[in-house]
């Protein structure tokens, strides 16, 4: 077996440097690196690049680094619940690239496979297709789209072992497993770190392979942002 | 004249046996809730969940298992649960039958827009845009005016587009249309409202043709 696993957050995270591109897992703030976006605000690390389906509320995810203004542009699907974002954003501190979703998931995932870029129909004939690559296959357009390069990709997963095997929960996943061996280094936290060989090889969601740190995290918050409910009869 | 709940109930109708639907945030999720008890559907949120059910019960939630619009859910009976490129190839590779979202704009052939108000606006396309290009099945569900009281279904978007000629029917408050290659083609009215009105709320080209009926709800 090899191993991945590191003493703590600290020791994960060693080599962040300012100025890194960084790619976050999460769907809103559902499934977030809680502990490694903690140690980045503790690193005080400038003009990162993220790429994050989401850029987490004024005062948790990773509105927290852009409250310490440590984030000079932003790759996102969608960046709403944010009001200091929006005011970086209009004010031109911060960069923002807002692509579709499933197009994030597949540069994610074109990084992770070895595919230097991808063709996708999302945003043809839109302003997210100005000045990129089109081509038609069988009568329908399509916009190249290029696989992201990232120097840490941090993801979060809820049981994990040694080797770097990871399962998901719930929601929680998103795009998480897109992520892991998309850049050039894997951190990944868990809730629960469990000894190697109790995870079932049937049921692991991501092999370790793609992972090259992982560790014990601590102290989840897990906020809801919209808890909705309903009356029991 | 339908409020939000009513155009919900009307596409609801929309929703046939053995479809897996995505619905979008605002009035598209409603429509949930008016979908025939005898039939079965799977309803598909773009975050990673297949077979979602109800809001849970209070005391019940989990930070783990929300919609696309960060709420609570539950998942129902055969739900699944995946990672977001396998969630948009669901909606890329057409393996989705139904897709209603809700709009600012839409055009008499079929564009639509709905993630940017240039100045003023910008939350993002989210996963819009690869729903609005993929899907074969695309309603919209939407007030007919603003705000200010002008036509949200026009000749030309005004607003970036998400998607281009891509709708395929809208229900509002007003009215059922089908997209033609010559138009809004009107199908229904909502109860109370004359075909003037319609008519009147309209910037795009509406095709009447004949007797126009009332919505059954």
């Amino acid at each position: 077996m090899i191993s991945k696993k590191v003493a703590d957050v600290h020791e994960a995270l060693t080599g962040v440097k300012d100025n890194m591109t960084l790619m976050f897992g999460g769907f809103g703030l559902s499934g977030i690196a809680e502990n490694s976006i903690a140690e980045l605000v503790h690193l005080g690390v400038k003009g990162l690049k993220c790429i994050s389906n989401n850029a987490g509320v004024d005062d948790f995810g990773l509105g927290l680094l852009l409250q310490g203004k440590q984030i000079d542009k932003m790759t996102s699907s969608y960046v709403g619940e944010n009001d200091e974002f929006e005011r970086q954003m209009l004010s031109g501190e911060l960069e923002v690239e807002l692509i579709p979703q499933g197009t994030l998931a597949e540069r994610c995932r074109a990084a992770q496979a070895g595919f230097p870029a991808i063709y996708t129909p999302a945003g043809y004939g839109t302003e997210v297709a100005e000045g990129k690559e089109t081509r038609e296959f069988d009568g329908k357009m399509y916009v190249l789209e290029y696989a992201f390069k990232a120097d840490f990709a941090f993801v979060k997963a809820w049981k994990g072992d040694a080797a770097g095997n990871l399962v998901f929960k719930g929601t929680a996943r998103n795009f998480n497993p897109n992520m892991c061996g998309a850049a050039k280094i894997t951190v990944a936290e868990v809730e629960e770190l469990v000894p190697v060989g109790t995870l079932d090889p049937n049921q692991i969601h991501i092999p370790g392979i793609f992972v090259q740190r992982i560790f014990q995290g601590e102290r989840y918050e897990k906020r809801i942002e919209q808890r909705t409910v309903r009356q029991r009869d | 004249m339908l409020d939000k709940n009513g155009i919900a109930k009307r596409i609801a109708k929309e929703v046939q046996d053995g479809y897996y639907v995505n619905l979008g945030i605002g009035i598209p999720t409603l429509v949930a809730n008016y979908v025939r008890d005898d039939i079965e559907v799977e309803f598909q949120s773009e975050n990673g969940v297949l077979g979602m059910g109800p809001f849970p019960f209070d005391g019940e939630e989990d930070a783990d298992i929300i919609n696309a619009g960060k709420q609570t859910i539950t998942t129902l009976p055969g739900a699944s649960f995946f990672d977001s490129a396998m969630s948009f190839a669901m909606i890329r590779g057409q393996h989705v039958d139904l897709t209603i979202l809700g709009a600012m704009e839409v055009s008499e052939n079929g564009d639509i827009a709905n993630w940017k108000i240039p100045g003023k606006m910008v939350k993002g396309m989210g996963g819009a845009m690869d729903l609005v290009a993929s899907a074969e099945n695309i309603i919209v569900a939407m007030m007919h005016t603003n705000r200010a009281g002008a036509s949200k279904l026009l000749k030309q978007c005004s607003l970036p587009l998400t998607g281009v000629a891509c709708v395929k029917k809208v229900v509002t408050n007003l009215a059922v249309m089908e997209i033609t290659d010559k138009g809004f083609k009107l199908l229904e009215r909502a109860p109370g409202v004359s075909v003037e009105d319609i008519k009147n709320a309209t910037e795009g080209t509406l095709l009447i043709e004949g007797d126009i009926p009332e919505m059954q709800l």
